[in-house]
């Protein structure tokens, strides 16, 4: 009751705060991108509805370019006319717009809110914030769902990531990203190599070709996807009985859909989304994005949005917030990547290490797969 | 022979108005000429801003790379003098990069050039990511504490305008006019602050030092001369062991050559990627093989074209036929029928596809069903080369179909007839008379199907698989992932370059005016 209490008077006082700064010097209108789908709705109804009662006449512009943020924020760059406000991309496009000078630099003390008892916002997010232009929202991981009805497993379940390379005991197609990221890191943990170790053997050439030996054992019974809706279609059509993707899908295939369908967790893949500013915004329409993202990176805005969705918030204020799905009533906890009983082996991956070698290895990993 | 000029006229043929013929005629012409340009104008310079120019700049990309040069002057400069490039380079280069780096630093752009050097060697973006702030750090305030230590006026802004406004000077301490500006530069453009209140950085006094050390000053300022005499006994520092703390990269031979390499305003480096070269220390060499991609993807989109468009011809010409020769109302119903995929969106079109074709998708069940193929060796259809034909086939359909029924709708039913009653048989009819009156109508299906096919991304993205994926697609990676925009537009150029040679080959092999569309 009494955090309650502090809550309602913490919001309370950031509502003031933010009418109080009011309106005078902040934009009118503002343009928001994200990804679309179930996760744009839980940003909408999280984040910008209540910000939008908060202020009349305030107009948001959604736009669902993420998956080619990088690319449109250079070229409006170059063409001297930023026409979006906030952009919401994932951990490793952010630390390369911040590369480039696409993204502006914050100080994350000064920009976001402090949790409820006062800790400062970067040790709210702590590690989370991996790049000094990124606000981290959720958390989300790559991870496995397998069919439930597979005859020729004999009522095994797969429960461990070296599962996905075990044909013998787990035939069927499976099916993995097309691109490095991921694979490369699961094919060395289930060659031996230890998880802490992973990204020094990747550096060798040696290491290189054992993580390809390891993944030529599934190549050809394996379908290569590279839109995250193809894993819970080939699921739900029986065409693998194996297969990677976003957390979020998975839950709402199992949950929404009832499909026989259950998941893996084993060597999880987190990953991060957040907000990135662009460089370069006029003064009154940073003012305003400023006054939103303050209010939508809270502790209470972050827990709300896994009402709608099962990514879990990357403030440690808004853990113990996270309640039951909006619509299915039911708890989201055990569902989200970051509880203790999926989270049992998990690795965020090594953001830095891939700025560097993104190239080199997917020119490497598409040579392989066009073999 | 005297007088028949008055006969048969020599001279050129004039018209009413007493000009020659000739010129009156192009003048009229002419001014027909312009009105027609004129007429056109608007429609072909929208083309040529928002079309043309956009593409020349995008694939100029290619070929530019001021970016290292721009951001890293001294360092490439000093490189000249570099001479045996199996060893790290010496001071001065070190000493030219500490500053290009902290430049770069203040406007946030080494981590741009960092990027762009890292497509070359691996781990040369976080090299210079980390460079960033380390630079800042590096031990050079010694220097400045040792001349301000000697004489506090160093430290005044006052006395530093005064020595740099002195062209004399300024030619005697080239490094350090060329830090003093650029330390003012950063001061007002980078900070936004005014250089009157701020502490001059470290990097002026360190350049300061080699100026008078390396050289010395024998000019007639009292406070030069001091200085001058005095840092033959001022504790100095190497820049070059200061990058070693940093990181021990940084003496990477390997690493200053890439640097180097890619120093020109202009380079090759793209298009020898894109052709599965390098641009290294040995001069062009093949990439190793693990990494050798481009040229295999080059060859597979020409051949899939290929074969994408012959199916569209062995599918679309009886089909052409039947609707040039039924009767109107039933062949516009099949006309219908033809259209109608047309307009379906490509995604819904590809969607389907990839239910029909999987292993337990629609064809498949039916073959099981029907018993051709056993439930446990299910064909695979899709996520691989058939999968891209049979879907791309079924989607540029329409545009071999149309050309060819316009063609051959032209084709007069009698030359057919009269054929036969010469006692032709309906294939020597068919072959002999008719087939080589609708080839305009092939070669322009052809040209259509085959320019659309070799630039098509969405439908070998979503059903291609390990081996059924496009040229296209590297390319909107390197657009839209990689941010490789140079490769990118080397590609583009690569393959707008082949079409054109293709077309050129039609051109002398069919000829461009048998190309028909209707």
């Amino acid at each position: 009751m009494k955090l309650k209490t502090a809550l309602m008077l913490t919001s309370g006082a950031v509502m003031a705060a933010s009418v109080a700064h009011a309106d005078g010097h902040m934009a009118n209108s503002m343009t928001l991108v994200s990804w679309g789908g179930a996760y744009q709705v839980s940003q909408v109804n999280a984040y910008s509805a209540p910000y939008q009662e908060m202020h009349e006449g305030l107009e948001v512009v959604w736009d669902e370019s993420s998956a080619e943020a990088v690319a449109r924020l250079r070229a409006m760059n170059e063409a001297g006319n930023i026409t979006w406000d906030l952009v919401d991309v994932v951990a490793a496009d952010a630390m390369r717009l911040c590369d480039e000078g696409l993204a502006m630099e914050i100080d994350h003390d000064e920009v976001l809110a402090p949790a409820p008892d006062g800790t400062p916002a970067s040790e709210d997010f702590g590690d989370f914030i991996v790049s000094d232009c990124f606000i981290p929202q959720i958390v989300y991981s790559t991870t496995f769902g397998y069919r439930t009805d597979v005859e020729a497993w004999g009522g095994n379940t797969p429960d461990d990531i070296c599962d996905v390379f075990d044909l013998e005991n787990f035939p069927g197609q499976r099916s993995l990203e097309r691109r490095p990221i991921g694979n490369m890191e699961w094919a060395l943990m289930c060659d031996g190599v230890d998880q802490a170790d992973v990204y020094d053997v990747l550096e060798t050439e040696e290491g290189i070709a054992r993580a390809f030996a390891v993944l030529d054992t599934i190549a050809d019974s394996t379908v290569w996807w590279s839109a995250g809706a193809d894993t819970p279609q080939l699921l739900a059509d029986g065409e693998v009985v194996f297969g990677s993707t976003y957390n979020g899908r998975l839950f709402s295939l199992i949950e929404e859909q009832n499909q026989p369908v259950a998941m893996m967790w084993d060597a999880q893949v987190f990953d991060l989304d957040g907000w990135i500013i662009p460089e370069g915004l006029p003064e009154d329409r940073l003012a305003r994005v400023l006054d939103f993202v303050r209010f939508a990176t809270d502790t209470q805005r972050l827990a709300d949005q896994a009402l709608w969705i099962s990514y879990g918030p990357t403030r440690a204020s808004s853990a113990p917030l996270v309640g039951q799905h909006a619509d299915l009533g039911i708890d989201m906890a055990p569902h989200m990547p970051t509880d203790p009983a999926n989270a049992t082996r998990t690795f965020l991956f090594n953001y830095e290490w891939w700025a560097d070698y993104r190239d080199d290895m997917d020119a490497r990993f598409q040579a392989w797969l066009s073999q | 022979m005297t007088d028949n000029t008055a006969d048969t006229p020599a001279g050129p043929v004039l018209a009413a108005d007493g000009r020659p013929l000739k010129a009156s005629l192009n003048r009229a012409l002419r001014a027909q000429k312009i009105r027609a340009l004129l007429l056109i104008a608007p429609l072909l310079l929208f083309i040529l801003i928002t079309f043309i120019l956009p593409i020349a700049d995008m694939l100029f990309r290619s070929v530019e790379n001021q970016i290292v040069r721009e951001t890293l002057p001294r360092t490439v400069a000093a490189m000249e003098e570099w001479e045996n490039h199996d060893e790290a380079p010496g001071e001065d280069v070190y000493a030219g990069l500490y500053i290009d780096l902290f430049e770069a630093a203040e406007f946030r752009r080494h981590t741009r050039v960092g990027s762009r050097l890292n497509y070359e060697m691996t781990g040369i973006s976080s090299l210079f990511r980390q460079a960033g702030r380390g630079v800042g750090r590096f031990d050079t305030d010694i220097y400045t504490d040792q001349f301000t230590d000697l004489d506090a006026a160093w430290a005044d802004y006052a006395t530093w305008t005064g020595l740099m406004g002195d062209s004399a000077i300024r030619a005697a301490l080239p490094e350090t006019a060329a830090s003093f500006d650029t330390w003012v530069r950063i001061t007002i453009e980078a900070n936004d602050d005014d250089p009157a209140e701020e502490n001059i950085e470290d990097f002026v006094y360190f350049s300061l030092y080699r100026d008078l050390a390396g050289s010395g000053y024998s000019g007639s300022n009292a406070l030069l001369s001091a200085a001058a005499d005095a840092v033959g006994g001022f504790d100095s520092i190497s820049i070059r062991d200061q990058f070693e703390d940093l990181d021990e990269d940084w003496l990477n031979p390997e690493l200053m050559e890439t640097i180097w390499v890619y120093s020109p305003s202009y380079t090759p480096g793209y298009f020898l990627t894109a052709i599965d070269m390098q641009l290294s220390a040995d001069g062009i060499t093949a990439q190793p093989e693990d990494r050798q991609i481009y040229v295999t993807l080059f060859g597979r989109t020409l051949f899939m074209s290929l074969v994408i468009m012959g199916s569209c011809v062995l599918l679309g010409y009886p089909i052409a036929f039947l609707l040039a020769n039924l009767p109107m109302r039933v062949s516009n119903i099949l006309m219908i029928l033809v259209l109608l995929p047309f307009w379906t969106s490509l995604l819904v079109r590809t969607s389907a596809w990839k239910v029909l074709l999987q292993q337990q998708g629609v064809i498949n069940d039916i073959l099981v069903w029907v018993g051709l193929v056993a439930d446990d060796s299910r064909l695979q259809l899709i996520n691989n080369q058939t999968g891209t034909i049979i879907a791309m086939t079924h989607i540029l359909l329409p545009f071999m179909i149309l050309p060819l029924y316009s063609v051959m709708q032209t084709i007069p039913p009698s030359y057919v007839r009269a054929a036969k009653s010469l006692g032709a048989t309906d294939w020597t009819a068919f072959w002999r008379v008719y087939f080589p009156q609708s080839i305009p109508g092939i070669g322009a299906g052809c040209i259509l199907v085959f320019i659309l096919a070799i630039g098509y991304y969405i439908t070998p993205e979503l059903v291609g698989g390990r081996t059924g994926t496009f040229i296209s697609n590297r390319i909107a990676y390197h657009i839209s992932s990689s941010l490789n925009w140079g490769l990118a537009a080397a590609l583009g150029s690569i393959l707008l370059g082949v079409v054109l040679i293709l077309y050129w080959i039609y051109d002398r092999i069919v000829g461009i005016d048998n190309v028909k569309l209707g």
